[in-house]
């Protein structure tokens, strides 16, 4: 039986990370994102966890690329401006291929921007913020027991992919509170990263020609190996060899788009009849479920597609899910960022976006209303299933 | 006095409109904001009423706050939604229940509000209201605190007492119950008298707007 509490979208997080594991946090208080940081200071060191608050954010990621690989599993969380700092470090743990858990509540940016108030200006940088071809997992929910359990799949994600997952949440998620179910621990799948299974002489780290994935010895295990961002070899030192380092980026990209099946979720709602679908995600798609409902009781047959896994893009799914629509709306608290992705991704129905960069969330009355603009006086798709009703 | 049973205002007060059902948003949704300076404690006010909703009259909540990046002073507010199903959107679109404790809170965040709404403000602190023929209900609730009671700090116990009697959108043990486990044990005896005073001090408002 899940049990019931009433808390805010940070507090979630910091809980569902210990649940998920998670015994080592090291941060830098950043608006809003702080409260992930005050309640693992209190809570962590009571389950044998290290909180430690450290000098600034580029330290707090060198930190838990250390102490996860030391063995534990390990969590920041910034917000826009310390999010920044984190990329030289991140990229690090994408090359060394170190689980590891980042939380992003974003605000208003760029720079330091509004600290209090919500955006979604970081989805791009999520994907492409630091530097290079690189795998990343990145999780965006829209609702608080969401955020529990993708939390904790956040952590299982980074264990079983030996690779950096990225929560994302923002300023309206992680300061609401609402009314959360608390799964029971039993009921939660923790995964755990695979150690070697042969004996410390034998250990070749990246060995990978029977896997994508290598197992992963911890440190002070009695298995001692070479860590670097350069690129390297299946003994971890150094190497410039055109064929290595080929197949070693492409081995590291291939971990995450050959597992999509695994790591992508997303939510369809109203899409079977829909001629308007709307994709959306995090707050804003709780703006949009709202505007459906008011659409559909004016007439208009409109559905959602959210993504919950932003990064790797649900191609194949928004292909499906989107196929008999007339029209594609894009609603984002930005000036335009994801709607590029869904541009590239979906060819045959225009697509038309609702961006808001005030620091306010989007009224679902503000997408009514441009939704129900288009279909007054916008141009028409030639398209058997579109049907014109308001 | 701490054991006192503290009856529910249905049946101390059977004249006041039963709020859900009322809501401006649909079926059984009810939309309070409350709005105040940095400091004066109205977020975290948001906050227990959303638990007593939530984990002791089983109804759906959500909080949701908005402040600037002054610690203290700047105007704040914070949106609470009560409602029988999940609410989506999480902040107030038609608010069914206005209280401000600060006059630059009231001039900011007065908007949105549903034609009958109940507007509750500080009786010393927010001079000037704009009669649009809502019920407005003057209480003098930071100086019961800083006066009566000697700490402003209990400014938003003395609310949350006047904000349960006055809408009934939960029972007033069940804001006991949230107040309570929120506030440390040495602080137990003067919030609840906080909380008290805001209930009675509302049981003598008026209920007809006024003019």
């Amino acid at each position: 039986m899940p049990h019931i509490r009433s808390m805010s979208g940070n507090a979630v997080i910091a809980e569902a990370a210990i649940a998920a594991g998670c015994r080592f946090f090291a941060g830098y208080p950043i608006t809003p994102s702080s409260e992930i940081a005050a309640v693992l200071a209190e809570e962590l060191p009571k389950v044998g966890g290290v909180f430690l608050q450290m000098e600034d954010e580029i330290a707090a990621m060198g930190a838990i690329i250390g102490a996860s690989l030391g063995g534990m599993k390990t969590m920041t969380a910034t917000s826009g401006p310390g999010f920044s700092l984190k990329q030289e470090n991140l990229g690090f743990a994408c090359m060394a291929e170190v689980p590891c858990v980042v939380v992003n509540v974003m605000r208003g940016g760029p720079s330091t921007g509004l600290p209090t108030l919500p955006a979604q200006g970081d989805v791009m940088q999520a994907r492409w913020g630091t530097h290079g071809d690189h795998p990343i997992i990145v999780l965006y929910p829209a609702d608080l027991t969401e955020m529990y359990h993708q939390t904790v799949r956040a952590f299982n994600l980074a264990e079983q992919y030996r690779t950096p997952v990225i929560l994302l949440s923002d300023e309206l998620l992680g300061h609401m509170s609402e009314r959360v179910e608390i799964p029971d621990a039993a009921d939660l799948t923790i995964v755990n990263r695979r150690k070697p299974d042969v004996p410390p002489e034998q250990y070749l780290p990246y060995d990978v020609r029977r896997e994508l994935v290598p197992p992963m010895a911890n440190f002070f295990e009695g298995y001692r190996y070479h860590v670097t961002g350069l690129t390297h070899d299946e003994t971890g030192f150094p190497t410039e060899d055109p064929d290595l380092a080929e197949a070693q980026l492409r081995r590291l990209m291939l971990k995450v788009s050959a597992n999509a099946d695994d790591i992508l979720e997303w939510e369809e709602d109203g899409l079977a009849d829909a001629e308007i679908a709307i994709f959306a995600y995090g707050a804003a798609a709780r703006s949009v479920r709202e505007a459906i409902a008011e659409l559909r009781s004016l007439g208009v047959r409109a559905g959602l597609f959210r993504p919950i896994t932003l990064w790797p893009f649900p191609d194949k799914a928004l292909h499906l899910a989107v196929s008999r629509a007339g029209a594609l709306f894009v609603v984002e608290m930005n000036m335009g960022q994801m709607i590029r992705e869904v541009e590239r991704s979906i060819r045959h129905i225009p697509i038309i976006g609702v961006h808001k960069v005030s620091g306010q969330p989007i009224d679902p009355d503000e997408i009514v209303f441009t939704v129900r603009d288009y279909l007054e006086n916008g141009t028409l798709p030639r398209n058997a299933v579109y049907q014109m009703s308001v | 006095m701490g054991d006192t049973k503290i009856p529910n205002p249905k049946s101390q007060n059977p004249n006041l409109p039963s709020p859900l059902g009322r809501g401006a948003g649909g079926e059984g949704r009810y939309e309070l904001r409350f709005s105040g300076e940095g400091g004066q404690g109205i977020i975290l006010g948001g906050s227990i009423l959303a638990e007593a909703a939530i984990l002791h009259q089983g109804k759906y909540a959500v909080q949701s706050p908005q402040y600037g990046s002054r610690v203290r002073g700047g105007p704040t507010k914070v949106d609470v939604i009560v409602s029988d199903s999940p609410i989506l959107y999480p902040r107030a679109t038609k608010i069914d229940f206005f209280l401000a404790l600060a006059q630059m809170s009231y001039n900011q965040y007065a908007t949105d509000l549903a034609d009958d709404a109940v507007l509750l403000v500080d009786a010393n602190l927010v001079p000037h209201v704009i009669e649009n023929g809502h019920v407005i209900h003057r209480l003098p609730i930071v100086e019961i605190a800083k006066i009566e009671l000697d700490n402003e700090v209990l400014s938003n116990s003395v609310a949350l007492g006047a904000v349960v009697a006055l809408t009934g959108i939960v029972s007033h043990e069940a804001a006991w119950n949230a107040i309570e486990a929120r506030v440390p044990a040495k602080a137990r005896e003067i919030n609840r008298r906080a909380f008290e005073r805001g209930l009675e001090a509302a049981e003598l408002c008026p209920t007809k707007p006024v003019k």
